[in-house]
């Protein structure tokens, strides 16, 4: 089934087309479908791939000229991820800045914040990290305790950006994706020392770049350096690095939150469909086709690729016709990680004992680097007991657990 | 694009849902299931005079409206919600689309015009003992008799609402291959109908015994089979749409329920237990909804491969997911989801009986496995 999405954007669309055709050649081509919001494989050339598209003009499709973007709508922004995501071009090492932040920074922030961040982001200048997750915060971001403190040179107690004065943070991040690579992090912090659960936190932009700020790359299971735990002493930023109001940091980061669970869902889906084909390839290979348990199976993952399909078809044509997206934009993180989970271990038992062996140094291959990578589809951007959470309260309205 | 309902849509489903919230409520669901025909003439008349249901996908040229199937899932949706009794899957799904279907013009104008003013009952007559919605199963036969015409011999069952039906479409093996023939049920020589108890005692069954009875053959003899395997498919996305609409109720059900049931001093919905089992049941319909919705879009505007895959997909997904949920909500229900008085095996035994109806899950995983050419 291919997409049409109408006469308006045949034009962009055709663009799209050919501007890849001709730029994801040579060391690109060869790194087509590298990555993942948890892959930090073929970093170097990822970023080089970045810029390339940074030089053509694609990054920020939909955002404003006047930062830097192309200043196009909704449908053109899905029509560049579609595309992007059918040539199979690497997964964007910049996606903390393009694809979280940035929206962020366009909903909430400053001004100031938005003309000093936002073109260095598209021109990919500019590495960012999320500093959301703790050792002591994982789902439950409520209880973050990293603290920061204005501290306003003795000058005013009224307001720090006016006086010059600077946020002194204290704390521990963990989970930091790309974590290695960021200059600046955007992290979730305690304002008021006082404040309980949700209430009295606030959003801080940090630069890496000083002697408060140490950044250690820890290894996933798949043996990858992708992300980092980042340790805070009185690493300091200015008082005008808050997005949102201070003590508003809870909504802005759910905001981001909500924006991750979106903005994965698209690409992540051709590449399923991808690997759900090549699933079909091996059995056939393999002659697991008229084992009538293996066969059934086959096809259920290749159900599951297709209704991941068809829901977010159903969200694109709901918000580009202007209508509040149903139900199914909330359940389909749900659904694609646990499906996919399903379709990488049946991949994995049809691949044998020859798919058992890695390559010198823990090398994966893809099939084997999909699978493990995929264990973290069910915790990152809120884990799937979070999910059900968020749907069985906010989405069914069922009444509250209990909270101590 | 336009794969999200448009208002006129919206305003079709409140306006069916309205209507069955009055006249497919529990009482009249329960009334017309201990009924051995089940069915409501009055509202069947309703259904067609005031709303126009029975017509809505019927080109105009026949007397419908000439809405598209995504309207027409809308309204199925709508009645599996309601668990709606009475012959309108097997006279819109079935028969109707059988018409549309086959290579016969002059019955399409003979018949239809009937259907879609709520005059005929219809149904499709395929299934024999065995039980097979392939064309293998098809073993009664049609002979030709110069001078009488065609007659029909052998037995047909399970057929969906066939002691009601005014008009069936018999699908029978003639010596040129499969073929289709009309038969007026009124005064039929040689006609035998038994409506079969059944275990979901919504939706109605029947045994109909053909002997020597007359029929009209429908398009060129020995060339039906194409134009059925498209009736089916057909029926298959609007059977998902009708599941999905099933499954949504007992959702709402259980949510309704896990609301204001207290257990250990608060209610239910609160604990993880049931809330996460409320939260999949939501996946696996919203899941499903896509499955049946992707099916409603192939009919309008795929292709015929498109709408064999679809059709498979939607079959195979929303028989389980229908089933799954329907027994999840009986589940939170608790001793009380266990009983006669409570609604919840109702939906439970519609789900179950719908699994089979047009042939199994595992069926339809098989034919959208051949399709595929997996």
């Amino acid at each position: 089934m291919e997409l049409d999405f109408g006469p308006d954007v045949r034009d962009f669309r055709d663009e799209v087309r050919d501007w890849l055709a001709d730029h994801l050649v040579g060391e690109f081509a060869e790194h087509r479908g590298v990555g993942g919001p948890t892959d930090g494989a073929a970093w170097e050339v990822r970023l080089a791939w970045d810029r390339e598209l940074s030089a053509g003009g694609w990054l920020g499709v939909g955002w404003p000229r006047e930062y830097g973007g192309r200043g196009l709508g909704l449908l053109e922004e899905i029509v560049f991820e579609y595309e992007y995501a059918r040539v199979n071009a690497p997964y964007r090492a910049t996606v903390n800045a393009l694809d979280l932040l940035g929206p962020m920074l366009l909903r909430m922030g400053s001004e100031a914040q938005k003309k000093r961040f936002l073109p260095p982001i598209l021109a990919v200048e500019e590495l960012w990290g999320q500093g959301f997750s703790e050792p002591g915060a994982g789902s439950d971001l409520a209880s973050v305790r990293t603290r920061a403190e204005l501290d306003d040179g003795g000058t005013s107690r009224s307001s720090g950006a006016e006086s010059g004065g600077e946020w002194v943070v204290n704390g521990q991040k963990v989970w930091t994706s790309f974590g290695v690579h960021a200059d600046w992090l955007y992290v979730l912090t305690r304002t008021d020392p006082r404040s309980a659960r949700h209430k009295g936190l606030s959003l801080l932009l940090v630069p890496t770049d000083q002697p408060g700020v140490e950044i250690r790359p820890i290894r996933n299971l798949a043996g990858q350096d992708e992300f980092a735990e980042v340790f805070l002493s009185d690493a300091r930023t200015g008082a005008d690095m808050v997005v949102g109001e201070v003590g508003q940091g809870w909504r802005t980061a759910m905001a981001t939150l909500g924006i991750e669970r979106g903005t994965t869902l698209l690409p992540q889906q051709l590449t399923f469909e991808r690997e759900a084909e090549a699933l079909i390839d091996l059995a056939r290979e393999r002659g697991a086709l008229d084992d009538p348990m293996l066969r059934r199976r086959i096809v259920d993952a290749w159900i599951s690729v297709r209704i991941m399909r068809t829901t977010n078809l159903r969200t694109i044509a709901e918000l580009t016709a202007g209508r509040t997206p149903g139900a199914q934009a909330t359940t389909a993180k749900l659904y694609a990680s646990t499906r996919h989970q399903q379709l990488g271990r049946l991949a994995t038992e049809l691949a044998g004992p020859a798919g058992q062996i890695v390559g010198e140094g823990y090398a994966l291959d893809r099939r084997q680097r999909s699978f493990l990578l995929s264990l973290a589809e069910t915790i990152y951007g809120g884990s799937s007991e979070i999910q059900r959470n968020i749907i069985g309260e906010q989405v069914l309205g069922l009444p509250k657990e209990p909270r101590p | 694009m336009d794969l999200t309902f448009s208002e006129e849509q919206d305003e079709l489903r409140k306006v069916v849902r309205s209507f069955l919230a009055r006249h497919s409520d529990e009482a009249n669901v329960r009334r017309l299931a201990a009924d051995l025909q089940g069915h409501d003439p009055v509202v069947w008349r309703r259904m067609a005079g005031e709303l126009g249901l029975q017509g809505l996908a019927v080109p105009e040229e026949y007397g419908g409206s000439g809405f598209g199937y995504v309207d027409l899932g809308i309204v199925f949706e709508e009645a599996g919600r309601a668990l709606l009794g009475g012959p309108y899957f097997a006279t819109v799904a079935l028969a109707a689309e059988a018409l549309l279907r086959c290579a016969d013009e002059q019955a399409r104008h003979d018949f239809l015009p009937g259907i879609a003013s709520g005059g005929t009952v219809a149904t499709l007559a395929l299934t024999e003992e065995g039980g097979r919605w392939d064309e293998q199963g098809i073993g009664l036969t049609a002979a030709y008799d110069e001078t009488g015409g065609w007659r029909l011999n052998g037995v047909k069952t399970y057929v969906p609402d066939g002691h009601l039906a005014d008009l069936l479409l018999v699908a029978a093996r003639t010596p040129s291959g499969t073929s289709l023939l009309a038969v007026e049920t009124a005064d039929a020589p040689g006609l035998a109908r038994t409506p079969l108890p059944t275990l979901d005692q919504t939706r109605k069954q029947a045994r109909v015994e053909f002997t020597d009875t007359p029929a009209r053959l429908l398009g060129p003899e020995g060339t039906a089979w194409p134009a059925l395997e498209r009736t089916l498919a057909t029926a298959a996305v609007l059977l998902a749409a009708e599941q999905v609409g099933g499954a949504a109720a007992a959702l709402d059900a259980a949510v309704e329920y896990a609301k204001i049931r207290e257990q250990y001093g608060r209610p239910i919905g609160s604990f993880q237990g049931i809330k996460h089992k409320c939260a999949d049941m939501l996946m696996e319909i919203e899941s499903a909804r896509s499955a049946a919705y992707g099916g409603l879009w192939a009919l309008d505007a795929g292709g015929d491969t498109e709408i064999a895959i679809a059709a498979a997909l939607a079959q195979a997904f929303c028989s389980e997911a229908f089933t799954k949920v329907a027994a999840d909500n009986i589940q939170v229900h608790g001793g009380i989801g266990f009983t006669w008085e409570h609604p919840a095996h109702l939906y439970f035994k519609r789900a179950k009986s719908s699994e089979v109806l047009l042939g199994t899950p595992s069926y339809h995983r098989e034919l959208l496995a051949t399709r595929l050419g997996i």
